[in-house]
């Protein structure tokens, strides 16, 4: 599972990597992920649903489905 | 007579010196910070074309190809609703299908694909505060990465955070409708390419 998190200027960037399967990595997962809902992020897991594509967002590390491949992280919206 | 004219000299000069100080001091200071040098992040235009580009790539893997290649080709992208009411409290009967159109830092305009008819403007951004380079600002395709993840997550969460306004308040209701003409002959176009010819 990838961490990746929009950024001005640059894009993506990666900021975490890991299996779920292995109690270390998802140990990493789970600590990165807080702290980056806690920096302000809104996390989205992006899924191919057969009918239409769509994004789950997720409030904690265990909404993020364990098949996931990624999941982005982005600056939480504000009224414009 | 010479003390009391060196004593008249030495008056006026300190009056003088009590009004004109203040300003030549702040006209110093001004001169001061026109030289100043204050650190600002360069803007590189080419560092902007990356990171649009690597956008790009992150949105077209995510949204499925049709939604792709309106992005590529009008530079927007609609999306359905899902709420079983739409937002805004139309007059419009319940169920009635209606969609949203995405724009780069622009506000998501909701409307009746059935009658083309303007709904609301949703005014929503996704400020980064860190301003890695200086600026706020993700890349165009990652703000509509950033829109159509939060919709198509969460619509009621992110309608309920936008402010709401009524069709014209930013965006030209003219603009729209043209878009919506553009995006109705694209789907035609499409669709007649899709077909196989006899």
């Amino acid at each position: 599972m990838k961490f990746l998190r929009m950024k001005p200027g640059h894009g993506e960037v990666l900021i975490a990597e890991g299996d779920v399967e292995v109690r270390e990595d998802e140990e990493r997962l789970v600590e990165e992920f807080r702290r980056q809902l806690d920096a302000g992020m809104w996390a989205a897991v992006p899924l191919n649903g057969k009918v239409r594509r769509t994004a789950q967002l997720a409030r904690s590390f265990a909404e993020v489905p364990r098949d996931a491949e990624r999941v982005i992280f982005f600056p939480r919206a504000a009224g414009g | 007579m010479l003390l009391a004219l060196a004593a008249t000299a030495l008056v006026a000069i300190a009056l003088l010196w009590e009004t004109t100080a203040p300003r030549l001091a702040e006209a110093y200071e001004r001169h001061r910070a026109r030289r100043k040098l204050v650190a600002t992040p360069d803007y590189d235009p080419g560092r902007e074309r990356r990171a649009e580009a690597r956008a790009r790539q992150l949105l077209k893997s995510c949204i499925n190809d049709e939604e792709w290649a309106m992005y590529r080709d009008l530079g927007f992208v609609r999306v359905w609703g899902m709420q079983c009411e739409r937002p805004g409290g139309h007059d419009a009967p319940a169920g009635t299908p209606y969609a949203y159109l995405i724009y780069p830092h622009k506000p998501i305009v909701a409307y009746l694909p059935q009658t083309g008819r303007l709904l609301n403007e949703y005014c929503v951004a996704f400020p980064d505060e860190t301003r890695p380079y200086g600026s706020a600002r993700l890349p165009d395709s990652d703000d509509v990465l950033a829109k159509w993840m939060a919709l198509t997550g969460d619509e009621r969460r992110l309608i309920e955070m936008a402010n709401l306004h009524l069709p014209g308040r930013q965006l030209d209701p003219r603009q729209i409708r043209r878009d919506l003409w553009r995006l109705r002959q694209w789907e035609r176009e499409r669709a007649r390419a899709a077909v196989p010819a006899p």
